[in-house]
């Protein structure tokens, strides 16, 4: 299919269509609106659902119900959205229910602002609701992996029966850039488990109690044995030459691609820098930053927030590499020159040393 | 008196024992004299006449009436607190041959849920809810409900509900009928014989409208709940008879079902071949006849800043589709929210021959600013070498810099004489086409073809030319700046 020119927010909803999405459940928010604006004319289309629920509590329960259905549902919200909807994807992962969310991040705490930032990490990522569960989350960096990674997102949100977070920022969302859309549109078959209202369905129940203790901790060793297993085989990253690097920056959606540049800035001045971009967080890629770790002498880790992804960097190298942190918040996005300028500044041993050429040049002069 | 049946079997929407639960499994978990067991056995009698057990799909609330999986043979979806209503909208827009019904509690619906059940009413969701209110919260062990009669004393409210403190019983049936959408709207009682006999009625024609594919169908039943209540079965009972029904009243407060038309069914859905075309991918808004390779290095950093109004996120726009056409690699980020209200505007664009690392323009190569402001923002991060277009008569003294290269051209008052003040944008475009001959003429064009109303596409063309015209009369014979 030929590119286009897409925006971020409405790559989601129509790779969503492709890959089977036929009920959208969500409420409007600043910078995610173009989601459900998107949702609530080519779902019909599709012959799929589009509801603007009362609120997002309602519209993570009517994903519950979707789910629950047996149909590929999904919704889209904010930090502020994605507070409210913490019920339930402690309910949907309890109840191993598979639906896909999108957060586009703004600034926070509170109402914040509606520019972008990486603030939600926490929440999402290491699960804002209660009990034990993780939601798996992907983080795009260019509209073609909000259109990729969610197509992906509802594939990954069936196999492991548990809600699929696409993690993206204001500037992911709101941006244009060309798109090439999945050739095939699919719908796959609903899967056994679920209530349908029919024959074959009726003895089916789906729930999250487990009233007996022991029957409880089963359930949450079968959980936690998906997430393990999630670990093992679903990890995702983008490594950007990192084969020489003596500094690994981390950083994942848009600060990869400032990253990107900065890396370019960084060895024109003769730094060797190098990028690892998580593209899943939950699994996060722990066991590649390892082993960048056998070769870097740092990391440095970026983000849109205060310090939130640097502790799963700082959980994977249990202190055998220095880690360094930068960031900007509140809607602010460092420049490439920045990120160059905090490398210097953190990393003067790795600056190129004054070079003999240049002493002949004086020689000479 | 009405003749009546002793039923002396249990409904076929029952299970014979109950699995599901760990023990006991030949009685239910309700307590003696509760009213749950009556509802539920309602309802069961009512999903076996009308013959729906294999498309019955009952939602569980929180509560005590979360067990209804234990005793209901349908499919079943057990849903967080006060949610039911939320979870069987979706699964009835889903499925809409099923046959959805909302079993809920008075903590359940009237208090946490009370949003989800206003607005499924309000949207009319085809499906029943059966609202079962004895006052209390029981399976917490007794707290204060919504519904909890004034000077009750209760696990929270221990000098008795004051409605001072405590406001006043929620009455969830008279709100609903507030509302244009539902269809049936009833409260019965278990106080007496004849009372369930008639909630009886009531249960079914709710399930009934479903089933002939009506709106909202809810039904509240006034409930004993002895245990918590601490009366005898017998005394809770006529508590339910006297003391509730005074409270709340016991009356049809709508029955629509007669005039009620069903809905229509949903279309049939679209082959999966046409999907592509439905989601606007191909015919017209995909790039077609665009380059396979980009004609020239190119590496243009372009910021474009204004007031909100001036175009500052088409032309961008414009840029960006032109230059994907040509068979650059391109991005287009832009300022939003409030901003493209009122207040300043911006958005960065790239087009570049090889991949974009970052869309962000911090070090932009050329700046379009249609305003003043603008120019002050963003000419001192502009590169050496780089272009600025600025939207007046003459650049202000104080921005000039020597090492770019700047023109300033009134494109407003252009546009003004072009035909309309909203085509500045355009025919600054026009402007940086001439200057730096970074795209083709017809790429451009077709672009504005895609992007505007077809009502502005030839005002746009004299835009453009007007904005390359200008430029040529405005700039050195070497006029040509490239980037």
């Amino acid at each position: 299919m030929q590119k286009q020119l897409t925006k971020g927010n409405e790559a989601i909803v129509k790779a969503a269509v492709l890959a089977g999405c036929r009920a959208y459940y969500g409420y409007p928010i600043t910078p995610a609106s173009e989601i459900a604006e998107a949702a609530s004319l080519y779902l019909p289309r599709a012959g799929g659902v589009f509801v603007q629920a009362e609120s997002e509590v309602a519209a993570i329960n009517m994903l519950y119900g979707g789910a629950a259905a047996g149909v590929r549902c999904m919704s889209g919200s904010s930090g502020p959205g994605i507070s409210l909807m913490q019920e339930g994807f402690s309910y949907l992962a309890g109840a191993e229910l598979p639906c896909v969310i999108a957060d586009i991040m703004r600034a926070g705490p509170g109402l914040g602002n509606i520019a972008p930032e990486q603030g939600d990490y926490n929440q999402v990522v290491k699960g804002g609701g209660h009990g034990n569960y993780r939601t798996l989350v992907v983080a795009p960096d260019s509209v073609q992996e909000m259109a990729d990674l969610t197509t992906w997102a509802f594939d990954l949100a069936d196999r492991y029966r548990n809600p699929v977070v696409v993690l993206a920022d204001g500037f992911i969302g709101q941006m244009m850039e060309p798109v090439e859309f999945a050739a095939r549109a699919t719908v796959p078959a609903p899967p056994a488990w679920a209530v349908r209202g029919n024959a074959e369905t009726r003895k089916n129940l789906v729930s999250s109690i487990y009233l007996e203790p022991d029957c409880q901790e089963r359930h949450i060793r079968k959980l936690e044995e998906k997430y393990k297993q999630a670990e093992r085989a679903e990890v995702r990253f983008e490594s950007w030459r990192t084969d020489d690097a003596e500094i690994i920056l981390v950083g994942y959606g848009i600060v990869g691609r400032i990253l990107k540049a900065a890396v370019e800035l960084a060895r024109a001045r003769g730094i060797a820098v190098g990028l690892l971009r998580p593209i899943t967080l939950f699994p996060f890629p722990s066991q590649p930053i390892r082993d960048l770790a056998k070769h870097a002498k740092a990391f440095a880790v970026v983000e849109l927030s205060t310090g939130q992804m640097v502790d799963d960097v700082r959980l994977a190298l249990a202190g055998r590499t220095p880690v360094e942190f930068f960031s900007r918040v509140g809607g602010n996005a460092p420049s490439a020159e920045d990120v160059l300028a905090f490398l210097e500044h953190t990393f003067p041993d790795c600056l190129p040393r004054p070079v003999a050429g240049r002493q002949e040049e004086l020689i000479h002069g | 008196m009405a003749s009546y049946t002793v039923i002396h079997e249990k409904a076929e929407a029952f299970y014979d024992t109950f699995e599901r639960k760990a023990e006991l499994q030949g009685q239910t978990h309700y307590c003696p004299g509760c009213g749950h067991g009556i509802v539920s056995k309602l309802l069961a009698q009512a999903i076996d006449e009308l013959g729906v057990q294999d498309r019955t799909v009952l939602i569980n609330p929180v509560g005590c009436s979360v067990f209804g999986y234990y005793y209901f043979d349908v499919g079943n979806v057990q849903v967080a607190h006060g949610r039911a209503p939320a979870a069987a909208t979706a699964v009835k827009r889903s499925r809409p041959e099923s046959i959805v019904i909302a079993y809920q509690g008075d903590g359940d619906l009237a208090a946490i849920g009370t949003a989800e059940i206003i607005h499924a009413a309000n949207r009319g969701e085809p499906i029943t809810v059966i609202f079962v209110n004895n006052g209390i919260y029981g399976m917490t062990g007794g707290q204060m409900a919504p519904t909890t009669p004034l000077g009750k004393k209760t696990a929270t409210s221990p000098l008795g509900r004051d409605a001072l403190n405590e406001g006043y019983p929620l009455h969830v049936c008279e709100m609903l009928n507030s509302l244009e959408a539902p269809v049936y709207i009833e409260r019965v009682s278990l106080g007496n014989s004849k009372q369930i006999m008639h909630a009886a009625k009531a249960i079914k024609r709710a399930v009934e409208n479903q089933v002939k594919g009506l709106g909202f169908s809810f039904v509240e039943v006034l409930s004993p709940c002895p245990t918590i209540w601490k009366m005898q079965p017998v005394e809770a009972k006529r508590f339910v008879q006297d003391e509730m029904a005074a409270i709340f009243g016991v009356s049809n407060l709508r029955d629509r079902s007669k005039e009620a038309q069903p809905r229509p069914a949903a279309a049939a859905a679209p082959a999966l071949e046409d999907l592509p075309r439905l989601l606007d991918l191909v015919n017209g808004s995909g790039v077609e006849g665009a380059a396979a390779h980009p004609p020239q290095e190119l590496d243009m950093r372009i910021k474009v800043a204004g007031f909100g109004g001036q175009g500052v996120l088409m032309l961008g726009e414009v840029l960006a589709e032109a230059g994907l056409e040509a068979g650059y690699e391109v991005s287009w980020l832009p300022s939003y929210g409030p901003e493209m209200r009122s207040g300043t505007s911006n958005c960065h664009v790239r087009l570049a021959h090889h991949a974009i690392d970052s869309p962000l323009v911090s070090r932009p190569n050329v700046l379009l600013a249609l305003n003043e402001p603008s120019l002050r923002k963003f000419l001192p991060v502009v590169e050496e070498g780089g272009i600025v277009l600025y939207n007046g008569s003459e650049i202000p003294e104080d921005c000039v810099r020597s090492d770019v290269r700047m023109v300033a051209l009134p494109f407003t008052q252009l546009a003004d004489e072009v035909g309309a003040t909203k085509v500045g944008n355009i025919v600054m475009l026009g402007a940086l086409l001439e200057a730096t001959g970074m795209l083709e003429q017809d790429r451009v064009v077709a672009a504005l073809k895609r992007l505007v109303h077809p009502r502005f596409f030839e005002l746009d063309l004299a835009a453009l030319a007007r904005g390359r015209q200008e430029f040529r009369g405005s700039a050195a014979d070497d006029y040509l700046w490239g980037v």
